[in-house]
């Protein structure tokens, strides 16, 4: 399945050696929705962004071990880390439209990227399939030349969801895509996800564990020991077992709220 | 704390009533601190007021002061002033149009020289360069604007003209010989050596605001190319261009209002003899170059009101190509302030 996605002892740091995430093992699989929760600083946004090469743009930071994707390892040696990201979408934390491109373009902006020139009924169609996705189009529909950032925050944020839609990736990743927003909002993304379990595997990171309960199929747990201390994959599996019967202390700890 | 709050309040609702009596109501309860407050608010404002207001007046006196002393040449020539070529002291009889020709050619030729290897300095250091190279290498880019004019007129002499005169010039005469304005001879010292030196002194002011308008731009909006799998160049282009737009527009200009006025290195360099040929290479003059050759020897008279005149018309274009840029800069600008505002 081209979806499914595993991490074998996955170790990243930052500048001066800062370790922010420490051997990480754990299998996502396709279709399905994969939550990661922990408190802050666990390094959960890091573990998310080595799964598609972002991490490694801030200046200074370094991944480790392997990310298999499609059978093969993203790290190897002579994979292209543009062609991995193309593969691997990613919807961020803040709703970031090209501002003052047009919907439109915002939307077809990866697609001219990776094929050169494609026709204008192509772009139109993939244009208006991922906006429907994202359940964005019939807000958008009439208004298709508008800059990008010229609509909410929770409509841009879809319209991030579009874009990244539009350039058909297997995975999507999203660093807490609705900490940003009102409920309503939140609400739609929410079932945007749920719609696009089907054909796309998602990977969310959310500090709202009712969200990870309400939208993911797999749940995991990450934690850092300490302040400093890289975060670890304290458990992962089945989101109901998470929730309803942890096996490990640190977790029930955390989603009974006793701290985080 | 209590009692000095309490004394503030009534100073703040006394505002509302009347200057005096909060003042008084202020002295009456607290001792003297909301008055004296109060003083060292009005002193400041007054100052930053006239400092303001300074800029105004010179700005207004040198304006008229330059209309004044122009006024008999204006009253003469007229706008044929504008578009004459003659310029004869002798006879008294004057116009500037190879004097306007310099300056504009010169400064615009400088900027389409200057502007791409500017905009390349500004892409690399804010983009590409590796983080110890990015500081010393911008030093060494800003410290261009630290040399005097005159050594770069000096520079030019003995060492661009000559270059350009033995090896550049042939070359483009021999390849693009054809088309007017690479026409030869070659000269040396003439428009085009004045355009390039003047490119090399604007490029420290277009890269260092350029780079500025660059790192501004946000990580997130290059993450959001990057995560589409945009390459580093197609990422500049997608999310940092458009979004630095304004501050390039604004460097630009800032550069070309340098080009426009320089006159020590143009004057060393651009050849000095008034003629309006399509050859770049041909020697040329710019207004600032006139003022500055011909106002040792000028005394009372139609000719100062000629040279004034063109130091009025420098002044009116440099005036115009701000206010132009301005506009742009306002336009594009606004666009994206109210954008980013909603977000």
């Amino acid at each position: 399945m081209a979806g499914y996605l595993a991490t074998n002892n996955l170790s990243a740091s930052f500048g001066g050696g800062v370790q922010a995430i420490e051997n990480i093992t754990v299998e996502i699989p396709a279709n399905k929705v994969t939550a990661i929760i922990g408190p802050s600083g666990c390094g959960k946004s890091t573990f998310l962004r080595c799964l598609n090469r972002m991490h490694e743009l801030v200046p200074g930071a370094k991944a480790s071990g392997e990310v298999v994707w499609d059978g093969r390892n993203i790290y190897a040696s002579g994979m292209d880390a543009t062609e991995v990201r193309r593969g691997i979408g990613m919807v961020f934390q803040k709703p970031n439209p090209f501002p003052l491109m047009s919907i439109e373009d915002n939307v077809s902006a990866g697609l001219r990227l990776a094929s050169g020139r494609i026709g204008k009924a192509k772009i139109a169609e993939v244009v208006e399939r991922s906006l429907k996705l994202a359940a964005l189009w019939d807000e958008v529909k009439n208004k298709l030349h508008k800059p990008g950032g010229s609509l909410s925050g929770g409509q841009q944020q879809r319209l991030c969801i579009a874009r990244a839609l539009a350039v058909q990736p297997d995975v999507i990743l999203m660093d807490e895509p609705c900490s940003a927003l009102d409920p309503a909002s939140t609400q739609k993304i929410e079932d945007t996800i749920d719609k696009l379990k089907k054909n796309y595997t998602i990977v969310i990171v959310t500090h709202n564990m009712q969200q990870a309960a309400r939208v993911s199929d797999f749940t995991g747990f990450m934690l850092s020991k300490e302040m400093g201390e890289p975060g670890r994959m304290i458990e992962y599996g089945p989101t109901n077992k998470i929730f309803t019967m942890p096996e490990r202390k640190e977790t029930e700890n955390y989603i009974t709220g006793r701290f985080g | 704390m209590e009692p000095k709050r309490r004394g503030t309040a009534a100073a703040l609702k006394g505002t509302l009533i009347s200057d005096l009596k909060s003042l008084v109501r202020g002295i009456g309860l607290q001792g003297a601190n909301p008055l004296r407050r109060r003083l060292g608010d009005s002193i400041f404002t007054a100052l930053v007021f006239l400092a303001a207001f300074t800029v105004i007046i010179l700005m207004a006196m040198m304006v008229y002061e330059l209309v004044r002393q122009s006024l008999p040449s204006i009253e003469q020539f007229g706008l044929g002033f504008l578009i004459s070529r003659n310029w004869d002291p002798i006879n008294n009889i004057y116009g500037g149009l190879p004097y306007i020709y310099g300056t504009v050619v010169s400064s615009l030729l400088a900027l389409l020289m200057s502007v791409p290897l500017s905009l390349g300095i500004a892409i690399f250091l804010s983009q590409f360069a590796p983080r110890w190279l990015r500081s010393p290498l911008g030093i060494l880019v800003d410290l261009l604007a630290a040399i005097p004019s005159v050594v770069y007129g000096l520079w030019g002499i003995f060492v661009l003209a000559p270059f350009l005169d033995k090896t550049v010039e042939p070359f483009l005469i021999k390849y693009l010989g054809g088309i007017p304005i690479f026409a030869g001879p070659a000269f040396g010292v003439g428009l085009f050596a004045a355009s390039v030196v003047l490119a090399i002194m604007i490029t420290p002011t277009i890269s260092a605001i350029s780079r500025e308008a660059m790192l501004n731009v946000s990580r997130d909006q290059k993450e959001a190319a990057q995560a589409l799998g945009a390459t580093p160049w197609e990422t500049v282009r997608m999310s940092v261009l458009p979004l630095a737009r304004p501050g390039i527009v604004g460097a630009i200009i800032l550069g070309l209002g340098r080009a426009l006025g320089e006159t020590m290195a143009v004057t060393m360099l651009i050849g000095n003899v008034r003629q309006l040929n399509t050859s770049i290479f041909a020697p040329a003059y710019s207004i600032a170059s006139v003022i500055a050759t011909e106002f040792a020897e000028v005394t009372e008279g139609p000719h100062m009101a000629a040279l004034i005149e063109m130091a009025l018309i420098l002044l009116f274009i440099t005036l115009l190509l701000n206010l132009l840029a301005r506009l742009l800069v306002q336009k594009t600008g606004s666009r994206a302030a109210r954008i980013k505002g909603r977000s």
